[in-house]
Formats: structure tokens, sequence, C-alpha cells
């Protein structure tokens, strides 16, 4: 049977004439049950005329951690205002623990968390912005090199890798891309139909879904459905190999991890991206295809013809270059977060956030400038 | 060949993490052809030093020879041609962990020599039965255990026959049998290869069974404070803190 707690409690006695204040300590201090205030008792204190304090132990039930943290900060604030404590009196535990944990003095580590300005901040942050576009050129630099290089004789290419890679952003890739494309191509036809219905122009439903797959939406939507899953996986991946210390291992090998980690998934992302603009461009027409005949009556044969009188072949091959860079992109800010990566599981974290934004931002950038250069170009 | 003696001298080395400096003025030689350990307490720079000795940190001040030839200020070409010869055990292993232990060993082989398949397969095989792991060539690093791992890390730091080692703690982690057997192999390794040994270690019984010679960091100081044979330094060191390491604080009473 266990006895009922015993609530923890200080009885201060009065002042007496060597300046000597005796403190009861009763009850049971347990973690986490109700431990008195440190301040209060220091506020209880009759103030300048304290010299030392006795603690009588003799009415304390059961202790732990609670009290030793307790005792340790009296001992703190004493020194602070320099009462003496007659630590003699303390339980036997008690006094080893705190012995322990007096033993070894603290370090000067050298390391100083001064407070900072704003304008100090705003520096940092500036510089800080500033070096990681300097690091940015030079892993842009870096992989270039690296793709000079694996024409050249020292090579470091492994098949089996570049074939894994290759698996894991393309076919297994394929539903999600799928699914995310005959959705977008549903929606639009559904949209487009209640309005073009309006004027009895239904059959233009399938230039609607047939342009905006192939000039925008299929890359588009490749594009952000691999930053989430292939991007961040590269970013992931690479970043777990900083943080276990590969990466080091192949840099003191003499093996550079752009050319050994790097370059085989920008190739890989290159080659696929275009295959999973087409295969996405296609579905989401199938979905456009579903709504024009299931709810808008029209014949199977009517639809393909119109989709195909609706494209012209700049249109697809505007989206098809497009994915290319957008495959770049996916890949390399993947990779620069991942190799990039602090030394921590935390820092693992936040290169895959950051990769995944940095991807997303930077296909809508690419997919504007694209949009004029294709404006200018009449394309 | 830039390797003519087999010797590495720290010449003036600062340390430091940004304005964070761990170790300052560092100076010692390492013998070509000795085991020379490392040692300090937890967290005084050990790591960090080893880091800069194969070239992932540049020092803030001083340089590190290899030999006749400067390290720190050769270019990165000439750096990665030279780090051929060197072999490293991390301290958590860093196996490349999407590839089985027989891969891991094999890649280095594969980058830098001209062998067959076969051939590489058959070092493979032997270097992994070196460190007691023959059976587990086609294990993943994920599938076998923490000591086991450090081996496998060992047999991948020997594939090409190095001529300058660098172990971060080898034997933590180990029972005492394979860790007996691990510096059996470091003394082996020395003495076959001829090669140039550094050994981050705290464990008192592996640095006086292995050690030609000791560098004791001092993490109040911030500096090396003595170096010397272990068991000079346990008789005679003139500073305290190395003795009493040496006998796991005994010195003190
Ligand atoms: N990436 C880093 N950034 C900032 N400080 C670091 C970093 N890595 C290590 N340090 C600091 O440098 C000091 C030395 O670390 P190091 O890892 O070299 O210690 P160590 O002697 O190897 O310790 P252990 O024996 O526990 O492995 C520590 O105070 C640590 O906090
Ligand atoms: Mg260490």
């Amino acid at each position: 049977m266990q006895a009922e707690a015993q609530k923890a409690s200080l009885e201060v006695s009065p002042l007496n004439n060597d300046g000597n204040v005796s403190i009861k300590v009763c009850g049971d201090w347990i973690l986490d049950t109700k431990l008195p205030d440190r301040k209060e008792l220091w506020n209880q204190l009759p103030s300048e005329a304290t010299a030392t304090l006795d603690f009588d132990f003799s009415s304390l039930g059961k202790w732990d951690t609670g009290l030793v943290v307790f005792l340790l900060g009296c001992i703190e604030e004493s020194v602070r205002r320099g009462v003496q404590i007659n630590q003699k009196q303390f339980p036997d535990g008690v006094r080893k623990l705190i012995d322990l944990s007096q033993a070894v003095p603290e370090k000067q580590t050298g390391r100083t968390e001064e407070p900072t300005s704003f304008l100090q901040t705003l520096g940092h942050n500036t510089r800080e912005v500033l070096e990681g576009v300097n690091t940015f050129l030079a892993f842009t630099g870096e992989v270039t090199m690296g793709f000079a290089r694996i024409f050249g004789k020292n090579k470091v290419f492994r098949p089996i890798d570049f074939i894994t890679i290759l698996y894991q952003c393309s076919a297994a890739a394929l539903p999600i891309v799928g699914l995310i494309s005959l959705l977008s191509g549903l929606t639009m036809a559904f949209v487009g139909a209640v309005q073009l219905q309006k004027f009895g122009a239904e059959i233009f439903v399938a230039d609607l879904v047939g342009l905006a797959m192939v000039r925008e939406m299929g890359a588009l939507m490749a594009a952000i459905v691999m930053t989430g899953r292939t991007g961040a996986s590269f970013a992931a991946q690479l970043g777990n190999m900083r943080v276990s210390e590969e990466i080091d291992a192949l840099e003191t090998m003499g093996i550079r991890p752009i050319d050994f980690l790097v370059v085989p998934r920008l190739i890989a992302l290159i080659l696929v991206m275009p295959l999973l603009c087409m295969y996405a461009n296609v579905v989401g027409i199938i979905g456009g295809y579903l709504v024009g005949v299931l709810m808008l009556d029209m014949s199977t044969h009517q639809y393909i013809t119109q989709t195909f009188k609706a494209m012209s072949l700049n249109d697809l091959f505007s989206g098809e270059i497009k994915s290319i860079f957008f495959g770049m992109v996916v890949a390399a800010s993947g990779c620069f977060y991942g190799i990039h990566c602090g030394q921590s599981s935390a820092a693992v974290g936040r290169a895959v956030t950051r990769s995944v934004v940095t991807g997303i931002t930077f296909i809508i950038v690419v997919d504007a400038v694209f949009a004029v250069i294709f404006h200018i170009l009449g394309i | 060949m830039i390797l003519g003696n087999r010797q590495i001298k720290v010449d003036g080395l600062e340390m430091a993490y940004g304005s964070f400096v761990v170790m300052r003025n560092l100076d010692f030689t390492v013998e070509g052809g000795k085991v020379t350990v490392i040692m300090g307490g937890s967290g005084c720079g050990k790591s960090t030093l080893l880091r800069h000795m194969i070239g992932l940190l540049e020092p803030s001040k001083g340089s590190i020879k290899f030999g006749d030839f400067d390290f720190t200020a050769a270019d990165e070409s000439t750096r990665d041609s030279m780090k051929q010869s060197f072999g490293v055990l991390y301290q958590g292993g860093a196996l490349w962990s999407s590839m089985t232990l027989e891969e891991n060993v094999a890649l280095p082989l594969q980058t830098y020599t001209q062998l067959s398949s076969s051939e590489i397969r058959e070092i493979v095989e032997f270097k992994l039965s070196l460190v007691g792991l023959s059976g587990f060539s086609q294990f993943f690093p994920g599938a076998i255990s923490g000591g086991m791992r450090k081996r496998a890390a060992l047999a991948r730091a020997i594939a090409l026959d190095p001529k300058y080692l660098f172990f971060d703690e080898p034997s933590a982690g180990l029972d005492p049998v394979s860790s007996q057997r691990l510096d059996d192999l470091i003394l082996q390794l020395r003495d076959t290869l001829g090669a140039t040994i550094v050994v981050v270690s705290h464990e008192l019984a592996s640095i006086f069974s292995i050690a030609d010679h000791a560098v004791y960091l001092d993490a109040e100081t911030r500096t090396m404070t003595d170096q010397g044979r272990p068991s000079d330094l346990l008789e005679k060191s003139p500073h305290p803190g190395v003795r009493e390491f040496l006998s796991r604080g005994k010195t003190n009473g």
C-alpha cells in the first residue's frame, strides 16, 4: 500500500542572535508534485541580517532530483547574496549528488551569445543570402564541370545506381503523375464545359483541354509532382549521407560527390521529365475526353479530331522544352540542399523543406520566363 | 611520386569553426611508418584535427605537410590525387548505405585501378576476411551491427593499401576481443604496408598497445600540451592533466 504523499513545504524560523536562520524542510520532495518556490523563500528571509542558513531535514519524507535542484538553486543564490549555507546537514545522498555535479568546473568554451541589434541581424542575414548565392553559383559551376568529366577518362559512374535513380523518377512516379494529370484534365474540361455550353460551343472543350495541357499544365503538373516526390527524396537522401559522413568518405577517397551523386540525378531527370510531360499530356487529355464523351455526348472520333485540329507541333514543342528545364530545376534544388545540408537530422528536415519550396518557386519563375520568350518568338 | 618520406608535419595549425577556435598552435610530427595516437578528453577537437589532416576542413592558420608536400597550399586536383593514398575510418563508419559491403569496399578499387572485376572480388573478399566479415559481403550496412559496420568501414579504408591511414576511434563500440584483434590489425598494417597511421582514441589499453607516439590535446588550454611515448608520458610528463588522462584520473587521488 502506498502512503499518501505529504505536501512539500518549508518552515522558516525567525532570525536568531547569530544571524542564523533555520529552515525546516517537510514532506515529500518529488519532481512531479508542486514544490515550494525558491523566490518566495528568499522573500521570507529577514533580509539584510541573515548570515547563515541551516536546513533541517528531520521531517523530510521522500526526495528525488526535485530537492537536489532546489538546493542547488539555493546554493547559487546564496553565493550571489553573500549568505552561508551550512551544507553539512544535507542528507548524505543529496550531498553526494551535489558534490558530483560541482566536481567538474564549468568550462570556458569561448562561445558567447551576444545580444544582437536589428542592424546586426539585417547585416548578418544579408551576408548569409549573398553567401548562399555564391555557393549556388559555385555549385552550378561544379555541376557543369562534372558533366564535362563524365566524358573524360577519370569518370566515376555506376550504371546500377543510375538505373535505380532512373526507375525511381520514372516508372515509380507514373501513378501519382497520372492521377494528378487526369484530375486536372477532368476539372478543366468540366469547368470549361459549363461555360461553353451556354454558347452551344461544347466542342471547344477539346481545344481548351488539349492546348492547356500541352502548352502549360502537363509540364507544370509533372514538374510540381516531381519536386515534391523526387526533389524532396534527393534532398533527404543526400542530406542523410552528409549527416552520416558518407559524403565526406567520398571526398577523402578523391571521388567528387558532385560527379558521383549529383550528375547522375540531374541526367536522369533531364531524360525523364520530357517523357513524364508527354505522359501527363496524354492522361490529361483523356480526362477531358471522359467529360466530353460522358457529359457532353460527343463521339470519340469527334473529340480526337477536334483535339488534333486545335494543336500544332509548336504547342507540343513548347511544353517539352520547358519540361527539360523543369527537370534541371527539380534535380538541382534537391541535390543542392542535400549536399549543403548541416550535420544533424533537423538539418535534413530543413534541407527537404527548402528544396521543395525553392524547386516550386523556380519552376514558376522558369515558366514565366518561357511564356515571355515564346511570346516574343511567336510560338 | 611526390611522396619521398611518409611523415606528416603539422605546423602552427589553428582550427576554428567560424569564430570559435577549437585548437591553436599545434606543432607535431607524425613519423612515417609509425602509429601516432591523438588523445584527449571528449569534445576537445580530435575529430576536428583528423578532418583537417584529410583535407575536409581548411585550417584558419598554419599548414599540414605530407613529406615535403604542402597539402594545405596545394590546388584541388593535386589534393585529389594525394587523397588516393589516404584511408580513412570515420567515427560512425560512414559506409555508403545504398551499396552492399562488397560494393563499398570495391568502389575505391574500381575507381582507381584497372583490375578486372573478378580480381576486385578476390581482393574485397580478402579485405573483408581481414576484419572478420567474410560471410557478409552481400549485406547492406543497415542490416549489420554497429561494430560490424565499423569493421567493414575499416576494410574499405584499407582497400587501396593506403600509405596514410586515419582512424577515428576505431575500437569504440567493439567488444574486448574484436577490439584486441583490431589493435593487432593496426600494428600489422604498419609493419606490412609500412603505412603511417594516425589513430584518435581514448581507450587506454589500445593506446598503450599500439602507440609509437602519442599527442595529447588539452581542452582547457586549447592546444597540445605534451607528446611522446605513452609509457614515458605516464611516468614523467610535466603536465598533471596528461598523467591523469593516462592513468584514468587516478593521480588525482
Ligand atoms: N560542425 C561544427 N560546427 C561548430 N562546432 C563544431 C562542429 N563540429 C564540432 N564542433 C565543436 O568542436 C569541438 C571539437 O569537436 P570534435 O568533434 O573534434 O571533438 P572530439 O575530440 O572528436 O570529441 P569525441 O571524443 O567526443 O569524438 C566541440 O566543442 C564541438 O562542439
Ligand atoms: Mg570525435
